[in-house]
């Protein structure tokens, strides 16, 4: 009998360790799984390194994370939002390390470690500082660099509704990383504003197969980052 | 804003085209049926001006094919946003998808044009957009090395020159790149540019400008058009 329901955040994240990976869901506050990472805030792991499209903003969520001094690196784009001071002011402390990738290439690192493709060539950012010290390769007449894929222990990810088996449909831009985070992570954790029994679901809509899903966690009224940031809210 | 001005610099900013005209003129140039990705900043303006008649569909990186303009106030959802992380909807016949598959199409080759800003244009094409290197400076790059390295056509809108007077399109960028020979056009408040095989060409000039002041206001050689309709308005 598969139910990988678990029965409130806290439960989700309990075996984080100290010094793991884990990927965080989401393209600024689209799919950002807030309860997520409050509940690892509360569980105390530290020494992580986060693989992340942005770094948060206010002190809510990522930047919460962060803010704590939980976060040893970062692997991300655009670690920059106007209306947080959190992830400039460790980088310029030197308290956090950061790991700059180019978002498609941050997507397809994702993808391509949860596919089991160690590395593989793209076109982007050669020439360009970030090309620096990785292995360039002609194809065709083009030239190319080498990425590596990525792995991680954990994914924090947020979808819009899962069945028990895990079998997962998301809202709008918040679906972003998601998909592929869950194939990248040996725990993918997803919290979810309904959790419905196997069957309720069309399998044709099916976006993120149950295989990629090992915690389903319901959060019925996730909150927005804006919103939080807005009503002036910090965490813990 | 902190916003710097020269007093000593004589300004080309406040002549020829404004933002919303420099978008207006790139939007004529898109041919219907385009996929098209706009940057954030005065790109995103392009579709404010895309002629009636024409249909083009927008691609948002952050996974969105069919983006559709804000909504109404109230009416939004925090997660339906734009790669510049603002609210936008989604139009009849749009689609979702995952980072990996948004930039598949990206680097796939498969759309047809990316608007972008830039900070410098060398006239082989270069392009520097994201980082003026400066020490204090956080490093954030986004999708823009993604985009110029895989779609099709790369305009570039911006101001010929930087607020403090110094030429935009050079002979070779200063700042940090974010792709090698990848700028097609260039639609500044001065002119358009194209980048060819021999450098930076003259297409069009804005009204009121003359090919002198784009000379003087370009810091490489700028070739000149054959025909004689330079310096005609529209």
């Amino acid at each position: 009998m598969i139910n990988k329901q678990v029965t409130s955040p806290a439960e989700a994240v309990r075996d984080v360790f100290d010094g793991a990976t884990i990927m965080v869901g989401g393209f600024g506050e689209a799919g950002s799984p807030i309860e997520l990472i409050h509940a690892l805030i509360d569980q105390g792991a530290k020494g992580l390194t986060i693989v992340s499209n942005n770094c948060g903003s206010g002190e809510v969520g990522l930047a919460a994370l962060l803010n704590a001094e939980r976060v040893a690196k970062v692997i991300c784009s655009f670690p920059r939002t106007a209306n947080s001071t959190v992830f400039p002011d460790l980088y310029h402390s030197g308290k956090i390390k950061l790991e700059l990738t180019p978002q498609g290439t941050l997507a397809e690192r994702i993808r391509a470690g949860g596919a089991g493709i160690p590395a593989f060539y793209t076109p982007a950012a050669v020439g360009t500082p970030l090309a620096e010290g990785k292995e360039a390769r002609a194809f065709d007449g083009k030239t190319y660099i080498m990425e590596r894929g990525l792995k991680a222990d954990f994914a924090l990810i947020k979808g819009r509704m899962a069945d028990t088996h895990g079998n997962v449909v998301f809202n709008k831009t918040a679906r972003n990383f998601a998909p592929i985070m869950a194939m990248a992570a040996s725990v993918a954790v997803i919290q979810v504003e309904r959790v419905v029994e196997p069957g309720s679901m069309d399998p044709e809509t099916v976006v993120t197969p149950g295989i990629f899903i090992s915690r389903v966690v319901e959060v019925p009224e996730p909150a927005h980052e804006s919103q939080l940031v807005a009503a002036g809210v910090t965490y813990p | 804003m902190t916003r710097q001005t020269s007093q000593q610099t004589p300004s080309t900013e406040t002549i020829g085209w404004t933002r919303e005209q420099m978008a207006q003129r790139l939007a004529q140039d898109i041919a219907d049926g385009s996929y098209v990705n706009l940057g954030i900043g005065i790109p995103e303006l392009v579709a404010k001006f895309v002629p009636a008649g024409r249909e083009l569909i927008y691609h948002t990186e952050n996974g969105l094919l069919g983006m559709g303009p804000s909504p109404e106030p109230g009416a939004g959802d925090p997660e339906l946003i734009n790669a510049g992380k603002r609210q936008v909807t989604a139009n009849p016949g749009a689609a979702f998808f995952h980072h990996a598959d948004s930039f598949a199409m990206i680097r796939g080759g498969h759309l047809d044009l990316c608007v972008l800003g830039a900070l410098q244009v060398a006239h082989n094409g270069d392009l520097a957009n994201w980082s003026t290197g400066a020490d204090d400076a956080i490093p954030a790059v986004g999708g823009a090395m993604d985009l110029v390295a895989g779609v099709k056509s790369i305009y570039v809108i911006t101001q010929h020159c930087t607020k403090t007077g110094e030429p935009k399109l050079v002979e070779a960028c200063t700042y940090p790149l974010t792709g090698l020979g990848v700028v097609n056009r260039v639609y500044s408040n001065l002119a358009v540019i194209d980048v060819t095989a021999n450098g930076f060409q003259l297409v069009e000039l804005a009204p009121g400008v003359d090919v002198d002041t784009v000379k003087q206001a370009t810091g490489a050689p700028l070739l000149l058009p054959a025909s004689a309709n330079i310096g005609s308005t529209k």
